[in-house]
Parts: structure tokens; sequence; C-alpha cells
């Protein structure tokens, strides 16, 4: 499958779009503009885009703690992200999920999760739901190296590949489980490898290679659109950050990083494209410029934004309160 | 009316809502051949294996997977096999089913619900007999309902399919076997609606499941020496009719609460509250409960009987409420 001129561009502006919200996120984070733990996936980008490229814009992502950038490659609004991000009442979740609990239904993007390997066992429901109506959807549930030594991740998996169901596994392997390392806790030495104990495909993948991303995922969408069932993908790539801003990152060599930095997504397709003729300086910076123009209203939206009333900690818990007390 | 036992009530149930709406399936361990308790026996006959899902022994996965397809346009019947076994998806029924709604600001409906068969006896131990459902009415985002009839049982589940959001049916599994009228016609039993199983003006019982009978088995000895007591079944626990509980209350000034479960932290210890708060100045005598002992419970018959709550136990504490 050779990638349009068009994709390429596309992959080339989503990335970029991550990086640039991720990367005003951090300084927003900083300054003390906003609330609570943030987890970017700066240096990951590759996954997100490259595996969202594969998708169409009715299929399902489950995502995790660090799922900015799914988000953004879903298609969410960033005004509704960076709204929620601020805590602010006209964030896409009302300011009750904030960075790591966020869902926004419009793009079909079924919620950021607090918990490793949680979407690992709503997928096979999604995917049940896709059958029974008959649809040609996939959802693509995103995890961590971590969260595969996870129970839910095999019991899901299992699910998914026992009743053929239109699941992609997307393992985001990083390296590191928090501080802790993958060689020291994943048994076996690959994810992917995982897959053939469940008799469906698996396939690791170079994770900082948007196109490598794009293809696996675009394989396993189209196994799972036939109706062949579930496959499991292993990208590794490498974080930039801490785990969570503010990590001092005792546990990792500055060596890691800088590897991260020499494999940067985004760096390596802009050659590409450059190399292709596909894209010159001046048509860099049009881009570039798009994104900060937009990320900038998406700042300044949330900034002028209203905080939610107090008492609206109360609402969104049922759908209708038949009772009184 | 006809007679039904409340395993059957519930499988009706089950029936009418699955014929009624094709996005509701049902899911479970042993569910097609209907075990352990028999009310799933059938319904592969009529809906297909495409709705009644015999799944792998996966509790995270099977209530994960409702979740993800309650999300998406079905409407799961998870059957627990035993209650016991929801350990197994804590995190899929706490963190992610009773939050999604408001964690989302309300995006996304979640209607499935989770039929939990539970309770002591027949010697079941300590993994299959326990009450927990103090667990989940802590957990706010769901909703709790304990039928003790069939009727009330018919009613409840069929409601909490057609709820937009997560409702836990209780189903004590002393009571499967238990008859009792059910209409004919398709009735619905709302949620937060309790229900006065036998008037009396002396004392209130509030009582859930096998409690109701056995607090029913209570009203009728102390109806021989002329004491007339009040059974009130909430039915549902979250939300809870704290206005029928109050009514009761000031009525009799009297009050006895019981339950199976354990005793510290329990339903009964939150319902002695809620009582506390709605009627302090109605109250003639302290609240006396009726509950198990905070022990879990145990396999030899006689550590078994002597651990369960009955009868005789509601007796004793309504002759201290009534002193």
């Amino acid at each position: 499958m050779a990638p349009a001129p068009d994709l390429l561009l596309g992959m080339y502006a989503g990335m970029l779009r991550v990086r640039l919200v991720e990367e005003r996120v951090r300084e927003l984070f900083a300054t003390g503009r906003l609330p609570g733990f943030l987890h970017t996936s700066i240096g990951q980008e590759a996954c997100a885009v490259g595996a969202c490229a594969a998708l169409r814009a009715d299929d399902y992502v489950l995502s995790t703690h660090r799922g900015h950038g799914h988000l953004i490659a879903k298609g969410g609004s960033l005004r509704g992200l960076m709204a929620e991000l601020y805590g602010k009442a006209n964030g896409v979740c009302h300011g009750k999920g904030g960075s790591m609990h966020l869902a926004d239904a419009s793009v079909n993007y079924l919620g950021a999760n607090g918990v490793l390997a949680a979407g690992c066992v709503l997928a096979p429901g999604v995917g049940l739901s896709i059958r029974r109506r008959g649809s040609t959807q996939v959802v693509v549930t995103f995890f961590g190296d971590g969260a595969a030594n996870r129970g839910p991740f095999h019991e899901g998996v299992n699910l998914a590949a026992i009743w053929t169901l239109p699941v992609v596994f997307f393992c985001e392997n990083n390296r590191w489980a928090s501080s802790t390392a993958s060689s020291l806790s994943a048994a076996g030495g690959s994810i992917a490898a995982r897959a053939a104990g469940y008799g469906i495909p698996g396939e690791t993948v170079d994770g900082n290679d948007v196109l490598a991303v794009w293809e696996a995922t675009a394989r396993a969408v189209l196994r799972a659109r036939r109706g062949e069932g579930p496959s499991l993908i292993e990208a590794r790539t490498i974080r930039w950050v801490g785990h969570f801003e503010g990590d001092p990152q005792a546990y990792r060599t500055k060596a890691e990083v800088e590897e991260g930095r020499r494999t940067d997504p985004i760096a390596r397709l802009r050659r590409l494209l450059e190399a292709r003729g596909l894209l010159d300086a001046a048509h860099a910076e049009r881009v570039g410029a798009g994104i900060v123009a937009e990320l900038e209203d998406a700042v300044a939206h949330a900034e002028a934004s209203p905080l939610p009333a107090p008492r609206d900690a109360l609402t969104d818990l049922f759908a209708y309160y038949p009772w009184s007390g | 009316m006809a007679l039904l036992d409340l395993g059957d009530a519930l499988g009706l149930a089950l029936r009418e809502e699955m014929r009624r709406d094709p996005r509701v399936y049902c899911i479970g361990e042993d569910i097609v051949l209907g075990l352990p308790f028999g009310v799933t026996k059938g319904l592969v006959d009529e809906f297909g294996a495409e709705r009644v899902l015999n799944a792998p022994i996966s509790e995270a996965a099977i209530v994960g997977s409702a979740m993800g397809a309650a999300l998406t346009g079905l409407v799961p019947v998870v059957d627990m096999h035993f209650a016991d076994f929801v350990t197994c998806a804590m995190d899929e029924v706490v963190n992610q089913i009773a939050k999604s709604r408001y964690m989302f600001g309300g995006q996304l409906d979640c209607p499935l619900t989770l039929r939990m068969p539970y309770g002591i006896g027949r010697s079941g131990g300590g993994h299959h007999s326990n009450s927990v459902e103090a667990w989940f009415v802590n957990t706010p985002g769901l909703k709790v309902c304990i039928p003790s009839t069939p009727a009330d049982a018919r009613g409840l589940l069929k409601t909490a399919i057609r709820d937009p959001d997560p409702v836990l049916v209780f189903e004590h599994r002393g009571l499967y076997r238990v008859t009792g009228e059910v209409p004919e016609a398709e009735t619905l039993v709302p949620l937060g609606v309790a229900d006065v199983k036998r008037p009396g003006r002396d004392a209130t019982v509030i009582a859930t499941a096998r409690m109701v009978h056995a607090s029913l088995e209570a009203a009728r000895r102390l109806a021989e020496e002329g004491i007339e007591v009040e059974v009130v079944d909430p039915r549902s626990l979250v939300p809870l009719d704290r206005e029928t509980l109050a009514a009761s209350v000031r009525r009799t000034s009297r009050v006895v609460i019981a339950e199976e479960g354990p005793r510290r932290a329990s339903v009964g210890a939150w319902l002695a509250w809620v009582i506390m708060e709605d009627c302090f100045d109605d109250l003639d005598a302290p609240i006396a409960r009726v509950a198990a002992p905070d022990v879990p419970i145990p396999f030899s018959p006689p550590l078994e009987a002597f651990v369960t709550p009955g009868a005789d136990d509601v007796v004793a504490a309504l002759r201290q409420a009534l002193k």
C-alpha cells in the first residue's frame, strides 16, 4: 500500500499538531495554568497519528492516560480538549474528566483512561456492538507496555480472538511502565509475540516510523473490517519526556532521550516529504503557522471560558433523577 | 395472575425485554444452560447464540465488554454467576461503568444491567455466599435494587434493563424457588419506590430480599401477642424511597433494620442514619439492627446457621425496639 501524497502531508501535519499542542500544554502546566497530573506523548506521535490515519471517522478509539495525541489524531476539537485541560465548564467533559479521563463522543473517542489496560476489555464489547449492528466499523484500543502485563489485556485479547471481533490492540511500547523498564517487567521480550498464544496476528513495528505504523494498522483494520478478527500491533517508540510532568527520570539515561530525538518521527517524515518534493520550507512554514493559529485560538478560548459552577459537581451522574434524595 | 417462582419471574423479564428490544443481549458464564440457578435456561432457543453469549471465565472481559457494548448501542444484561465473583471485575464496575457518564460530562449512556446472584445458603462457603451490595451502594454512579418477591423481581429487572444507566439487581439465591403471584400483564416496578409488605402500627421493620420473608415470619409471630409489625421493603437502595420509609416510622416510632450482610459499614448502618436524619424526633427507642456478624461466611452447616440472620433475630430485635 503506497500512501498518497495527501495522506503523507496529512500525517506530517497531524504529528506536528500533536507535538505543538503538547509542548504548549507543558508550558501551560509549568506556569500553573492547568490543574492535576499531565502525561504527554512527545516523541510518540507517529503511533497515534499513523494508527488513526488508517481509520474512518466512524471508527472507535479507546485510549490511555497518555491520550491527547489519540484524541487529536482522531479529530477531536482542540477547543474542547484545551478547555477540559483547564477544567473549564465548556471543556469536552464539562471539567469532570480532565487530561486522563476525557472522552469525545462526537468523534467516537470512547475515553482516555486512568487505569492501565482498561480499554482492552471494553474493546471486545465495542466489537460486539459493531457486529450486531451489521456495521464495518472497527475499534482500536491503545495501551502501553506496562498495561500488557495486566489481566484485562489477556482477557480482552482472548475474548476478541475467540469471538473474531473487529478489534485492533495497539501497544505503544515506550520502554517504561512509569519508572519500571519493560525489560524488567514484561516476560518474553515481545508484546507482539503474545498474539501467537491467542492465535491472532501479532506484529512489531518501528513506532517512530509513521508509515510503518500506518501500514501495520491498515492491515489490521482491513482484516477486522472483513470479519477476520483482531490483531495485535506493538509499536516500539521512545517518550522524550517523563512519565508525568515533573518526573525527574532518575531511572533512565540521557542517551535514551537523545536516541529518541535522533529518530524523531516528525523530522523523519519531513525529510521524506522534502526528498519527494512534496514539502518545502515555505509550505512547512504555512502548515506550522496554521496549527499554531488553531492552537492559540484554543488556548485563548480556554482562558476566556468560565469555570464550572461548584454545584455542577452534582450533575451528570445519571441520565435522570427520578427521586428526591 | 400466574404463580411463578422468583427465578422464573426473572427469566420472564429477560424474555419480555429481549422480545421488545433487539439491542438487549445476555452474557455470562454457563448461561446457555442456565447455570447455576436456571434463570437463563432456554433463552438461547428463542434468541440464538448471538444474544445469549456463553463467555469464557473472564469476569473483567465479561463486564468490561458489556460497558463497551453499552456505550455503542447495545443493552447488555450480565449474569455475574455469583456476586462474589464481581471482585474479578471491580475496576470495570467501579472505575469504568459507574463513572463513565459523569467523567465524560454526560456524553454517553451506559445502559447495562448486572444480575448479582448472592446470599448465604447451602454451605456455599466463603466465596459463594456474600452480601456485597454495600460496596455498590457506596459507589456513586450505580443504581442498586434488590427484590424479595417474584413480581418485584420481574418488574425491577425490566426497569433495570430499560434504564439508560447501569443498574445492579441483587438476586438472593435462597429466593429463586420461592413462589408468588406475578401479573399476567407486563408490569414494571420503578426504581426508588418502596413497598409495604405488611402493614402494622407498633413497629417498622425495614428489610431486603430474604430478610423480608424472615421479617414477615417475625411479624406473624408477634401478631399472636397482639403486636402489629409493619414490614417495609425498599426494593431499590439507589435510588432510595426515603419518604415511604419515613412515613412508616412516623406511624410506628420504633424501627428494626434487617439485612443479611455483615454489620459493619453496611446498608443497614446507612439506613439507620437515613432514619435518624429524617425521623429523629419521631423515634421512641433506639433503632435496632439485624445483620450477620463480621466474619466471612463459614462452610459447616452449624457455623453457617449461626451467622445467618433469621426470623428469631428479627423477633429479638423487635422486642428490643419495643421496650
